[in-house]
C-alpha cells in the first residue's frame, strides 16, 4: 500500500520550505550587498522581496493545515510537518531581519562607510552558509550536521562581539560617527539573529529525526 | 517439515522467557509468552504484554494480526471455538485464567466484554441491564443497578422513560451503550471492546469515547480497533500487533499513546501507522 498523493504533497511542502530557505539566502546576500556598495536598488528589491518570503511562509502553512486536516498524519509524517511550520516561521523571521539590513543600507546610503565592512560581510557568509547547510541537514535528515552547523553559531558570536567592540571604539574615538555605528551594530545584531534562528532549525531536523526536543544552542552568557 | 502441535507448544513452553512490555504502575492482567493455535494454524505467537489497571491500552494492528484473538484470551471467549489451544499464560491479578480449576464464569464476569455489533436482547431496556444481574444471582434491588448501570453508560437520560420499550428500538449508539450498561450491571473489573465503534456514526462513537475515558476512572478497559485516530484519541497506551511470514500474530511495540503515534520505536508500527504497511 502507498499514499501516493499524499507522498506527493509531503515533498512538496518540503519543497516550499527549501524555495523559501533560497529567498532568505538571496535576501541576507543582497541586503549585505547593498549596505557594502550603498546600492539603494538592491536594498529596495530585498524590502520588496519579503513580501514574496511572508507569502510562501502562509502558502506552506496553508499546505501543511490542509495535509493535518484531510490526512490525519502520523510519526515521522507529523514530525515533517510540524517541522515545517516551525521552520517556515523561523525562515520569515530571517527574512525580516535581512529587510532590517536592507533598511539600514537605505539609511546609509548616501554616508561614506565609516569603517570596513569586511567582518560585517563575513558574519553574514557564515550565517547564510549555516542556513543552507541547516537545510541540507533536514533534507538528509543528518543529525551529526544539524549539530555541527549550531556549533558554527559560536562564530558568528564572537564576530557579533568583536563588531560590536569596534564600532564603540570607534564611537568614543569620533562621536561623528555614532549614528552610522549604531546602525551597523543592528546589522550584525540581525546577523546574530538570523545565525541564532538558523540553530532552531537544527533543532527541528534533531526532532524529526528523533522524535525529541534538544536544546542545541546553549548560551555562553 | 511435519508441523506437531504438541512439539510446538512444548518449544514454546521452553523458550526463554521474553520480558513483559508493560505500562508503568500496577497491571491488572497480564500475558506470559502466549501462543495460541487453531488447529494447525498459529494465530498468535509468544505475546507477552500487561494491561495498566484503570486506564485504557488499545490494541492496533492490520487484519488478521490476532488482535481480537488476543483480546478474547483475556476472558476466554476463544474456549469456545473448538480448534483453540493456547500455551502460556494469562494472569488476573497475579492468577492463570487458563488453570484448570479456574471458574470460567466468574472470569466473565469479571472481565466483561462489548462487541462489534451492538448485540442487546429482543427485550425491554430494563431487562437488558438487569439480566446478568439476576442470572449472577443478585438479590439487591434490581432498579437501582439498573439505574446505576445505565447513569454510568450516560444513557439513562435518553431512556429513563423508556425502560420498558424493545432495546431493538433504540438507536445503534445507544444500543451499545445499552450493551456496556450490560456489561457495568455486574461490576466487571476490567472491560473489553472488541471494535466498539465500528458499526456507529461519527457522532455515537465520539459519545462511546468520552463514555471510556469516564469509565476509565473506575475500570480497565482493553479496546480493538482498526481505526487508528480512536486508538490515538482515546487510549493511554497502544499494543501494536503485527503478523509474521507465517501469518502468526505477533506483538510488536506496546508503548504510551502519544509516543507510538508520534515517535514509534519500531519500524514496522511506522510504516503501519503511516499508511505504508504492506
Amino acid at each position: 500500500m502507498t499514499r501516493t498523493a499524499f507522498e506527493h504533497q509531503l515533498s512538496e511542502i518540503q519543497e516550499d520550505m527549501l524555495v523559501m530557505a533560497g529567498m532568505v539566502e538571496t535576501a541576507i546576500e543582497r541586503g549585505i550587498e547593498a549596505l557594502k556598495t550603498r546600492n539603494v536598488d538592491l536594498a529596495r528589491q530585498v524590502i520588496a522581496d519579503d513580501l514574496s518570503i511572508n507569502r510562501k511562509r502562509y502558502e506552506t502553512e496553508e499546505k501543511c493545515l490542509e495535509l493535518i486536516a484531510t490526512q490525519q498524519p502520523l510519526a515521522s509524517d507529523l514530525r515533517t510537518i510540524v517541522s515545517v511550520l516551525h521552520i517556515t516561521v523561523d525562515l520569515e523571521r530571517m527574512g525580516d531581519h535581512a529587510e532590517g539590513i536592507a533598511k539600514i543600507a537605505l539609511m546609509l546610503a548616501d554616508q561614506p562607510p565609516v569603517k570596513s565592512h569586511v567582518d560585517i560581510a563575513r558574519m553574514a557568509e557564515i550565517a547564510a552558509g549555516m542556513l543552507m547547510d541547516s537545510l541540507e541537514a533536514f533534507k538528509r535528515r543528518d543529525t551529526a550536521l544539524a549539530r555541527a552547523v549550531c556549533n558554527r553559531d559560536d562564530e558568528v558570536d564572537a564576530l557579533y562581539d568583536q563588531v560590536y567592540r569596534e564600532l564603540l571604539t570607534d564611537m568614543i574615538n569620533d562621536p561623528g560617527t555614532i549614528e552610522q555605528a549604531t546602525h551597523l551594530s543592528w546589522v550584525t545584531h540581525n546577523l546574530e539573529r538570523i545565525a541564532d534562528r538558523v540553530t532552531n532549525i537544527c533543532e527541528r531536523v534533531v526532532y524529526l529525526v528523533d522524535g525529541r526536543i534538544e536544546e542545541l544552542n546553549i548560551s555562553k552568557y | 517439515m511435519v508441523f506437531d502441535p504438541e512439539a510446538e507448544l512444548a518449544r514454546a513452553e521452553s523458550d526463554e522467557q521474553r520480558p513483559v512490555a508493560t505500562a508503568p504502575g500496577p497491571s491488572v492482567l497480564e500475558t506470559r509468552n502466549l501462543e495460541v493455535y487453531y488447529g494447525h494454524f498459529q494465530a498468535l505467537r509468544s505475546v507477552s504484554l500487561a494491561i495498566a489497571a484503570r486506564q485504557i491500552t488499545a490494541i492496533i494492528g492490520p487484519s488478521g494480526c490476532g488482535k481480537s484473538t488476543l483480546l478474547r484470551c483475556f476472558n476466554r471467549m476463544n474456549d469456545m471455538i473448538p480448534s483453540f489451544r493456547a500455551a502460556g499464560e494469562v494472569l488476573f491479578e497475579g492468577r492463570n485464567i487458563y488453570e484448570r480449576a479456574m471458574d470460567v464464569v466468574d472470569v466473565r464476569r469479571r472481565i466483561g466484554m462489548v462487541f462489534q455489533k451492538p448485540n442487546p436482547f429482543p427485550k425491554p431496556v430494563y431487562e437488558n441491564v438487569a439480566f446478568g444481574a439476576r442470572i449472577n444471582g443478585y438479590e439487591g434491588r434490581l432498579d437501582e443497578i439498573v439505574e446505576r448501570a445505565l447513569r454510568q453508560a450516560a444513557l439513562w437520560d435518553e431512556v429513563k422513560d423508556k425502560l420498558r420499550h424493545n432495546a431493538l428500538a433504540l438507536s445503534g449508539g445507544q444500543q451499545q451503550r445499552l450493551c456496556i450498561a450490560r456489561a457495568l450491571a455486574i461490576e466487571p473489573e476490567v472491560i473489553l471492546m472488541d471494535e466498539p465503534c465500528s458499526a456507529l456514526d461519527p457522532v455515537a462513537t465520539l459519545k462511546i469515547e468520552d463514555l471510556m475515558r469516564e469509565l476509565a476512572r473506575d475500570y480497565t478497559i482493553v479496546i480493538v480497533t482498526h481505526n487508528m485516530q480512536q486508538a490515538a484519541r482515546v487510549s493511554d497506551w497502544t499494543a501494536v500487533m503485527m503478523m509474521a511470514d507465517d501469518r502468526a500474530g505477533e506483538m510488536v511495540e506496546l508503548g504510551a499513546t502519544r509516543e507510538v503515534f508520534t515517535n514509534p520505536r519500531d519500524k514496522r508500527t511506522e510504516d503501519y501507522i503511516t499508511g505504508r504497511f504492506g
